[in-house]
């Protein structure tokens, strides 16, 4: 879920842009070229499946993925969230450029957080811990991400406060679906490429 | 809901990789996206500030005008206006309603809130401001030419090549994308509520992510064997004519007169 143009406050819209400036700053700080190439055409992965559609009781959702994103690229999640966001707002006009960095900040601080809480559980060689870790980052990132935007939103003002109540639950099924599907995709590239979540490559 | 509606068709995507831009034949096609981009900014960070219904509706009639002289064709931009307008009208479903919580009973109950529907009007009248300003401003270059444009603008080295190595590659792991979806769908995989869609959802994701770490391992080394070093050279450079200025100088006025119109300077 990313906001629109046009809707947040003034503050809000400042403190998100310094807040993913320093995390973008941190990321490509931590990002020689050897690592580069392997960002960008990750990130488009990413983008890429995040078109997938999974079907959760009546409806279906997106998927958002920075679960993954963080778990896989660490700080690097900032420049490779804003450089899809910025893509869709260059090439479909949705979202825009001021409140680039609120959305990117709400997307992209739970995959941080994400990464140093679980990197470990997914590095392990038991299947069940690596599948709680990436269920758990899942979960977590998208939850994180619902009340990121929520608060952004409710920053707005009292006025807000429904709408931010109904943001956050709308992450609920997406928090499900992100949740059972990233730990199974954890599962997948340990069989197939476990060389992607040792602890070293981010 | 119908099996249709979750079958892992195309469509929707090819919706947003359609490479729309760059088509438009009107004027603005042919101006420095650079000037184009500095406008963009200068528009969304003006409009998004914006507070009074007066202002806001001058800037939706310049992002109108923006959007025509941009002669992007009807469908298109239709399309894209009904995907924005989305969110608006989820706010103008929460909007005008307050959440009233009672502190004795611990009952919450949703109250007319008039003042949201005048907050829903002006949003709407923003986001549909910028929305079609940057569709006339941006949708009228190609993307690498945006992305040229931002490292000229000084933005970090290692931003832009992450960006255009990014925008490269989605073209190609879409194609991955396509191939594994089409390889479910001849095995006639209908998604549902169950471990197997999850688990087939899942291990497209993992293949696609294992696929594009593989890739990146030989794009690297083929980047190595053309000399990267570091610096990756950005071959488009601009010249900056006359129309240009105009445009700039045009848009600096029309910023100018939002501004009056919102702060009365």
């Amino acid at each position: 879920m990313h906001i629109s143009e046009g809707v947040l406050s003034a503050p809000v819209l400042a403190s998100g842009a310094v807040l993913a400036a320093t995390g973008v700053a941190m990321g490509l700080a931590r990002l020689d070229y050897q690592k580069l190439p392997r960002v960008a055409v990750l990130s488009a992965a990413f983008f890429v499946a995040s078109l997938i559609h999974v079907p959760v009781g009546p409806v279906s959702v997106h998927l958002v993925l920075n679960g993954v994103v963080g778990l896989l690229l660490g700080w690097a999640a900032f420049p490779s969230i804003l450089v899809a966001l910025a893509l869709q707002a260059i090439l479909m006009q949705f979202g825009g450029l001021i409140v680039l960095g609120v959305n990117t900040f709400s997307m992209a601080m739970p995959a941080v957080i994400c990464h140093y809480l679980f990197r470990s559980m997914v590095a392990s060689q038991n299947r069940v811990v690596a599948f709680a870790g990436g269920a758990l980052a899942g979960a977590l990132a998208v939850a994180l991400a619902g009340l990121f935007v929520a608060l952004a939103l409710f920053g707005g003002g009292e006025d807000f406060a429904t709408v931010a109540a109904a943001v956050g639950l709308a992450h609920v099924p997406i928090f499900i679906a992100e949740g059972v599907l990233t730990g199974l995709a954890v599962l997948f590239i340990k069989r197939v490429r476990p060389a992607m979540l040792d602890r070293d490559q981010a | 809901m119908s099996a249709e509606r979750h079958s892992p068709r195309a469509k929707p995507e090819a919706s947003i990789l359609d490479g729309a831009n760059g088509q438009g034949r009107g004027p603005l096609t042919r101006l420095d996206p650079r000037a184009k981009l500095l406008a963009a900014l200068g528009f969304s960070l003006v409009t998004s500030l914006c507070a009074s219904p007066w202002a806001a509706t001058a800037a939706l009639s310049l992002g109108l005008g923006l959007t025509l002289a941009a002669r992007l064709g009807l469908g298109p931009v239709l399309r894209r206006t009904a995907t924005v307008n989305v969110f608006v009208l989820f706010l103008w479903a929460f909007l005008p309603w307050r959440l009233e919580i009672a502190p004795d009973v611990l009952e919450a109950s949703l109250v007319f809130n008039p003042p949201g529907l005048s907050l829903a009007w002006l949003i709407t009248l923003k986001v549909n401001a910028i929305f079609f300003a940057l569709t006339g401003l941006l949708a009228t270059s190609r993307v690498n030419d945006l992305l040229h444009a931002m490292a000229h603008l000084r933005l970090p080295g290692k931003l832009v090549t992450l960006f255009l190595l990014f925008f490269r590659y989605l073209f190609v792991l879409h194609r991955e994308y396509q191939r594994l979806t089409l390889a479910m769908r001849v095995r006639c995989f209908t998604p549902g509520n169950n471990l197997h869609t999850y688990r087939s959802y899942a291990n497209v994701v993992g293949m696609l992510l294992v696929r594009s770490f593989d890739r990146a391992e030989r794009v690297f080394q083929a980047m190595l064997c053309r000399g990267f070093n570091g610096t990756f050279w950005v071959l488009d450079h601009f010249a900056w004519r006359r129309q240009d200025t105009i445009f700039c100088a045009g848009a600096a006025m029309a910023l100018a007169g939002l501004i009056v119109l919102q702060w009365g300077i």
